[in-house]
Parts: C-alpha cells; sequence; structure tokens
C-alpha cells in the first residue's frame, strides 16, 4: 500500500534558484512543496550584493544572464512584486596597463557572447559616471547594468509562492532524501517525509551534502564572499563601477547607502556560513572603492558581512537531471548566481514541465565525481579551464 | 603609504574598562600576564564610575568619583596597557588569537586604525539603555535615561532646564537628584513602578545598606525640592515639533500598560529623560557567535557563561553588566572571577572556587533589573503609527505588517522592512521591535519563548559605524592586496 506522492514537484532549497523554480513549476500547473532551512532567501539570494552586471559575469553565461537581467528589470510584471530593481549604465575600470589588457580582452570575449561591452576613454567614463576619479585609464561600458535589493529578495518570492498556491515549508530543514514509490521523499529535521514525483535540488553550497543523500559526489567549492554598506550619504554615484579583475562592485542605493563587494573572500564554511570578516580584506576592498569613487571617504561604513557562493570544478552551473535518477535534478553553482538564477532556473522549470528550453541547461555529468569508495580522486576537469587561451589574467 | 603600526600583541586583552574590565586586567596584570585593556572612554570607570573631565574635577565629587578613582588607580598601578579612547570596530578568531581592530580618538582624526593580537579576551562592555517608543520619542529634547547621567557625570550639566523624569529603576532618582543639583527643574518624575513594586524590592536593597542610602539621598533630595514621584506612571507621548514643548503622562497597570481611558496629563517641559532599563551589549559576543541565553530579569539577551564567566567560544569571557545587568557592585566580582578563571586557564592559576552563589551585590542588581525589565504590557501598547526604528522610520504598523508577510524572526524583519539597518546598528530599536515580533508569535509558551524563537541581529562588524576615510588611511593603488581575477 504506497500512496502516491503528496507532491508534483519537491524543491530543496530557498534561494533564487528553488524560489523561482517552484514558482514557474506551481505557475505550470504542477502542486510544489519548497523546502528551506530557514526563512526563503536569506543565505547567498539575501546578502549579496544585487549586481546585475554583464561585466563580471562568466563569458559563457552571457546569454543567460542577458535574458536574466530582463527578468530582474521586469520583475513587477512577471513576478509581481518589488525587490528594487534598478537599471543603469555600468562601468568596468583599469587603473593600469595591465588591467586595460585584461578589460580590452575580457569586454571583446563578453562582447562576442552578446553583451554591448564598449571601451570607452577616461573623459567619456566621467561622463557616464560624474563620481569617478581621476585614476581610470580605460573603462568598459556597458548600458545593460543594474542593481537589485537583494535583501528583499525573499519577502518578493515569498509573497509570489503564496499566491501560486506552492507549498512553503520554511524553518525546515531537509535531513535527507531516498527514492520512493513514485518519486523522492525528503526528510525533515522533525520527522516529516515530503514526497513529490520529481525532486529538485537547490542547495547552493549545499548541493554536495544534498547530492550525497544520493549516493551522487557532486564536489562543490565554497566561497567566502565579504561585502559592506554605507550609512546614507548624498549622492556619490550614479551607476554600476567594476573593476577590470572583478574584484569590485560598487553602486548606491536610492536611499543613499553604498554596497561595496566583488568577491574578497572572508572566512567561512558551510556549517557556520561566513562567520568572520578578513579585516585587511575590508580595507583592501574599501581602498579599491574609494580609489575609483571618492566622494565616498566621507562615508561611514554601518555594517559588513559575508555570504557563501557555491562554485563546482570547472566553475560552470549544474543545472539538470541526475543522471541514473529520473526526475531528479540539481540546479545551482551558478557564478553571479544571483544575476542569472532566475532565467537557469526557469529554463529548468520548463525542461521539467516537458517543454523543451530555449537555451541549453548545463548537464552534471561531467562534475560528478567517482563514488566515495574511489576517496581522492577529484573530477575530471583540464586543468586552466576557467582561464581561455589567450586572457592575460590566466 | 603609511605604514600600518605592528600589532600589538598580549595573552590577555580586556574591552571595557568598566567595574568588571578594569578590574579584570589589573587582577591579570598583577599576576604578570600581559594585558591590554581598551575602552571608547578616555579614562577608565565605565558608566557609573565614569572619570569627569579634569576641568570639572573640583566641582565633582562624592562615592562614585571616589569609587571610581579607587579603580583608576588599580589598573594604573598594576600595569596593564591601557589603550583609552580607542573604539573596537572588529573582533575576529582565528588560529587561536583574537585580533582585535580599534580606531583611536574615535577615529575623527588620523590616528588611524590599530591592531590588538591576544590570546584571551574577556568581554566587558557593560549596558545598552533601552528606551520603549511612544509617539514623540525621537523628537529633539528626548534623552535616555542613561545618556543623561553621562550627562550629568561628565559635564554636570542637566538635559534642559524644565525637566520630566520618566521610565523605570534607579536611575529616576539618580537623574532626578542629579538634574537638581545642576540647577534645573525637575517638573515632573513618572514611575513606571509603584509603591508596592520598590516594597518588594525592600530585602534585596537592605542587603546593600551604602547603595540603598545612596538612593535615599537622591529620593530626599527630590523631595526637598518638592518633587514628588508619580508612581505607576507612564509617557503616553512628547509633543513638539522642532523641540519638545510638553510630556503626557498616565496612569499605568502593573504590568506596565496604559490604564485605558484614564485621564492624562500634559506637562510643559523643554526635556524629557526617559528610560526603561537597560539590556546587555552583546555586540561583540554575538559577532564572536558564542551561545546566548534570553533572561528578561538580567536585560534580556546575555552570553552564556559558566559562572567563572566564560563563554562558550573558547578563550572568550564575558562579565559585568554585559553578562546580564546585575549592576557595578556585582561587576567587581565578576571582573575578579573572569580574571580568576582566565588565570586558571592559562596555567598560571588554580582552578577558580565555585561562585558562593548570588552574592549580596548580585542580589541588589537582581532587584533593580526586575524593576527595570522590559515590560511585554506596555509594548504591546505601542500605537501603529510611532515609530519604532528611528533611523530607517519602521513604523510598529509595519512590522506588524512584515509579521503578517511572514517574518517571524528579528533578522528576517530587518530584510523585510531595514529595521535596524541604520546607524543605531539595531541597538535602540532591536529590544523593541523583537518583542513586538514576539507578542505576535507567542503561543502558549509566552512571550519569552516567542522572544527565544526571534531570536536576536547577527553580530556584524563594524562595531560601531566608522568614518571610510579613518579607516583605509593614506595608500597607493599598488599596495591594494587585490587578489586574482575571477575566471572569465
Amino acid at each position: 500500500m504506497t500512496a502516491p506522492p503528496t507532491y508534483d514537484a519537491v524543491v530543496v532549497g530557498g534561494g533564487v534558484h528553488g524560489c523561482t523554480l517552484a514558482l514557474f513549476l506551481a505557475r505550470g500547473g504542477m502542486r510544489v512543496a519548497l523546502i528551506e532551512r530557514g526563512p526563503l532567501c536569506r543565505e547567498a539570494s539575501g546578502v549579496n550584493a544585487g549586481t546585475l552586471t554583464m561585466q563580471m559575469t562568466r563569458v559563457a553565461l552571457i546569454p543567460y544572464a542577458l535574458r536574466a537581467h530582463r527578468m530582474w528589470a521586469t520583475a513587477r510584471e512577471w513576478l509581481g512584486h518589488d525587490v528594487g530593481v534598478v537599471v543603469c549604465d555600468g562601468l568596468s575600470l583599469a587603473f593600469t596597463e595591465r588591467e586595460a589588457e585584461i578589460l580590452s580582452f575580457r569586454a571583446g570575449k563578453r562582447r562576442e557572447a552578446g553583451a554591448p561591452i564598449d571601451l570607452v576613454s577616461p573623459a567619456r567614463a566621467k561622463a557616464i559616471e560624474p563620481g569617478l576619479s581621476d585614476h581610470p585609464i580605460l573603462a568598459g561600458f556597458c548600458p545593460v547594468d543594474g542593481y537589485a535589493s537583494a535583501y528583499l529578495t525573499g519577502l518578493a518570492f515569498r509573497r509570489a509562492l503564496v499566491e501560486a498556491g506552492a507549498t512553503l515549508f520554511e524553518n525546515a530543514e531537509a535531513t535527507g532524501v531516498e527514492p520512493c514509490a513514485g518519486g523522492y521523499a525528503v526528510r525533515v529535521a522533525d520527522g516529516r517525509a515530503i514526497a513529490g514525483a520529481r525532486l529538485a535540488l537547490c542547495g547552493g553550497v549545499w548541493l554536495e551534502p544534498m547530492c550525497a543523500w544520493l549516493g551522487v559526489r557532486l564536489p562543490v567549492k565554497v566561497l567566502v564572499n565579504q561585502l559592506a554598506v554605507t550609512e546614507r550619504t548624498p549622492p556619490v554615484m550614479r551607476s554600476v563601477v567594476g573593476v577590470a579583475s572583478g574584484l569590485l562592485s560598487l553602486k548606491q542605493f536610492a536611499n543613499g547607502t553604498t554596497v561595496i563587494g566583488g568577491g574578497w573572500q572572508a572566512v567561512g564554511d558551510r556549517d557556520r556560513g561566513g562567520f568572520a570578516l578578513r579585516p585587511e580584506a575590508l580595507i583592501g576592498n574599501l581602498r579599491l572603492a574609494c580609489h575609483a569613487i571618492p566622494a565616498l571617504r566621507g562615508a561611514r561604513l554601518a555594517r559588513a558581512w559575508a555570504g557563501l557562493e557555491a562554485e563546482t570544478a570547472d566553475a560552470m552551473p549544474a543545472v539538470g537531471e541526475l543522471p541514473g535518477l529520473p526526475e531528479a535534478y540539481v540546479c545551482g553553482g551558478v557564478h553571479s548566481g544571483y544575476t542569472s538564477g532566475p532565467y537557469i532556473a526557469r529554463l529548468l522549470a520548463e525542461r521539467m514541465l516537458g517543454g523543451e528550453p530555449d537555451l541549453p541547461l548545463f548537464p552534471v555529468e561531467r562534475l560528478l565525481a567517482p563514488a566515495p569508495e574511489a576517496a581522492g580522486a577529484s573530477p575530471r576537469v583540464p586543468a586552466g579551464a576557467d582561464a581561455p587561451e589567450g586572457d592575460p589574467a590566466r | 603609504m603609511t605604514a600600518a603600526a605592528p600589532p600589538l600583541r598580549a595573552e590577555a586583552a580586556v574591552i571595557g574598562a568598566g567595574p568588571a574590565g578594569a578590574t579584570a586586567a589589573a587582577v591579570l596584570a598583577r599576576a604578570g600576564v600581559s594585558t591590554v585593556l581598551i575602552d571608547e572612554a578616555a579614562a577608565p570607570g565605565g558608566r557609573v564610575w565614569r572619570a569627569p573631565p579634569d576641568v570639572l574635577r573640583a566641582r565633582a565629587g562624592g562615592p562614585e568619583l571616589a569609587e571610581g578613582d579607587a579603580l583608576r588607580a588599580r589598573v594604573a598601578g598594576a600595569g596593564a596597557q591601557l589603550l583609552a579612547g580607542a573604539v573596537v570596530w572588529s573582533v575576529t578568531e582565528l588560529g587561536g588569537r583574537f585580533r582585535i581592530d580599534v580606531m583611536t580618538d574615535g577615529g575623527m582624526t588620523d590616528h588611524g586604525p590599530r591592531v590588538i593580537e591576544a590570546r584571551l579576551l574577556l568581554v566587558a562592555t557593560g549596558a545598552l539603555e533601552r528606551v520603549s517608543p511612544f509617539p514623540g520619542w525621537t523628537t529633539p529634547g528626548v534623552i535616555g535615561l542613561a545618556a543623561a547621567t553621562i550627562l550629568l557625570k561628565s559635564q554636570r550639566m542637566a538635559p534642559g532646564r524644565r525637566l520630566v523624569v520618566a521610565g523605570a529603576g534607579p536611575l529616576l532618582a539618580a537623574v532626578a537628584a542629579g538634574a537638581l543639583k545642576a540647577g534645573a527643574e525637575v517638573v515632573a518624575v513618572a514611575d513606571l513602578n509603584g509603591a508596592a513594586d520598590w516594597a518588594r524590592a525592600a530585602p534585596a536593597l537592605a542587603g546593600r545598606p551604602a547603595l540603598a542610602a545612596r538612593g535615599a539621598g537622591w529620593v530626599a533630595a527630590m523631595l526637598r525640592a518638592g518633587v514628588r514621584p508619580g508612581f505607576r506612571t507612564g509617557v503616553r507621548a512628547a509633543h513638539g515639533d522642532m523641540r519638545l514643548e510638553a510630556v503626557e503622562l498616565g496612569p499605568v497597570d502593573a504590568e506596565g500598560a496604559p490604564v485605558a481611558g484614564a485621564p492624562t496629563r500634559r506637562v510643559a517641559c523643554d526635556a524629557l529623560a526617559v528610560g526603561h532599563g537597560l539590556a546587555p551589549a552583546t555586540e561583540i559576543t554575538r559577532l564572536l557567535r558564542a551561545a546566548h541565553v534570553f533572561d528578561r530579569a538580567r536585560g534580556g539577551w546575555l552570553p552564556e557563561t559558566d559562572d567563572a564567566c566564560r563563554t562558550s567560544a573558547p578563550r572568550l569571557y564575558a562579565a559585568g553588566d554585559g553578562a546580564g545587568v546585575l549592576g557595578a557592585a556585582a561587576a567587581l566580582a565578576a571582573g575578579e572571577r573572569a580574571a580568576a578563571a582566565m588565570l586558571a586557564d592559562l596555567g598560571r592559576g588554580p582552578a577558580p572556587r565555585p561562585a558562593p552563589g548570588a552574592s549580596r551585590a548580585a542580589r541588589f542588581g537582581a532587584a533593580m533589573g526586575r524593576l527595570s525589565r522590559q515590560r511585554p504590557a506596555a509594548t504591546a501598547a505601542i500605537a501603529p503609527g510611532t515609530v519604532v526604528c528611528r533611523c530607517e522610520d519602521v513604523t510598529r504598523a509595519e512590522i506588524d505588517a512584515a509579521f503578517d508577510a511572514g517574518a517571524t524572526d528579528l533578522n528576517q524583519l530587518k530584510h523585510f522592512t531595514r529595521c535596524g539597518m541604520g546607524p543605531c546598528q539595531g541597538r535602540v530599536c532591536g529590544d523593541a521591535a523583537a518583542e513586538l515580533l514576539a507578542l505576535r508569535l507567542a503561543g502558549r509558551g509566552g512571550v519569552d519563548a516567542a522572544r527565544r524563537a526571534v531570536g536576536q541581529w547577527t553580530g556584524r562588524a563594524p562595531l560601531r559605524p566608522v568614518p571610510l576615510d579613518a579607516l583605509i588611511g593614506a595608500f597607493d593603488y599598488a599596495d591594494i592586496p587585490v587578489p586574482d581575477p575571477a575566471p572569465l
């Protein structure tokens, strides 16, 4: 006597990937359960810098990120709720000859992939961003840029998911999953089992332990990105500003606060989150910010924090079905995952609903390590795969 | 590029030079442990034993000055290295050492950042003032009770000419008497507690006759000036546009809730000193992810400690009001206990003896704490339009709406409303906001159980807002340690 699973799909992980996936599955007519250890979008999806830039996006993700940018810009229409998205110009700066080389090369590659990036003179850059210092010698300019208020993501998705009829299990930690008759049953810490015909693991940095529940070894590296925000100040800038290396992201929000990030590493891990800052890295990040936008020197630092970002072995996404486990999917490991997440998760929703996605998914076979018996083996990813031929940063 | 000063290395660091921290630092230093004592103020003493500026010393006096001077002499004689006028903005723990980043001179001059490294860390950061919001509480002219004591102690100055003193606890009489001495007119004293509440505290007061006598002296000074405390009275509203013009007072019940329909009284004034108790300053113990417990009578959330002041985090200790509000006398004893435990843990002293049970000082402090506790019924009565988070202008109605939208813990509320995201970093609004959520969440376990579920703000650096300019100093671009570029 086995009852069929309660849900058509169970999504584990309530970040931007899991929420978007659950939302489109629910709107597609499925009975959906979304299980999240804490409240929705309170890990990476709620604490990231909210940058919606092409100039820090991996080249192969540009087509996805451009479509995701359009989704963010029209969030009120499809999501139905405000995430504070502002579309504005974006600049990526080079301060040295070497950085100018990196910038030229990378802007060219991203342009080839479809991002409308032009190289502009310092004078033109300053016309675009009057807050700029005199230090840049070259800039990449992209009119498709902008930012969201990441901390509003959870509220917006929560409302949309409730309206779409998805069943939310917040503050419910999934502790395991096993195949059951007609699907998969997810165990939750309080002892409940939530079963669905389809399973989607959207756990960000926790994808690795989640996949291990099913005996799948998908190594996921944990990045601990440090961020800082100033108090409200009078306007100091009007665009999104980064640097050639990608190690700065800077923008001032409508409320006057300026968020300073760029992926400088703090201290943290899967178990404890981003639990300690590195003061010297914070100061380095702030110096870089003030080197670009000098008026920031007059602001006070209000808060700094760190969030976890998932990175796969080749720093490309893991989005697709798990081999040998029909109707069990993963969705994560997306570089700058907040920027591209809504579009990539929507693609997976289309596939799970039986459609053919507009752009290809990112099959996970390439990332899988041998079973734990063959311990020590790492996935076979060619060395240097993350820096293409000719990249001066290589 | 200005060369960064080399880190100051010590075996022990103590943050906060009030009774607990200064005592502990003196004991440690005298035992030969290299010790750095750090405080925001110019001299040790903390809030209660705050050192007056030299120019006002001649006009200062009284037992608190003498007690403070004794503490300062003890620190000076023990050989602890004092870092005064230093704002701690970051504390991290890595590889078995604490790293403490401070800004000297409040970061307002170019003394710039400084780093202290220590194996052991004692957090003795005292308490924060709690003010339960009411309409008009953000009007200029409204000041905290504890803030008023700082003004009185450091500058011998009352916060206004015609003063209303309101709230709960022993600071009421202290501020009223101090303001009278400073030449102000005290037009009303409104005490949330009634005579019966004070009577219940009498046995604990009797155990500390000197402190009780000091309190009696304050009350006598009030009565001599014709000021009669209004018992079971609370502030209904502060009136005035750009500055305070009047305060509306009305009766409250035994739980601190306004008595509905009762007549209120409008008192013209130019200043209101109001406070509803003290809460442990837990910024650093939260930042270091130590375990905390909620104990309403000791001020709310506080780091969990054993009876030797050890927190749940290795080599991290907490003592004094920051580990549970019990007052200055109890803090002195806690400083001794913390130092004994630190010496033992360094292998430089015997295992600390178990605490002998609640001392008279602790019982006195606990009685004061009960009088000053946060009262759920008072919070429940906050009007929907009243601003709770003054930095971000978040009202009670917006907090209720966030709860209705699914925010059930304090950090989620922060994301939904920006409550606590402003320059006060949640210090002013946190207790009220958490209590409001807890009141909505409360089930059969009651409000305290709900407070535990609602939690506290995640600890974040900087521990105080710091000017970027002071933080980054002068630098050359080439010296910024920019990490390797992200993959393309």
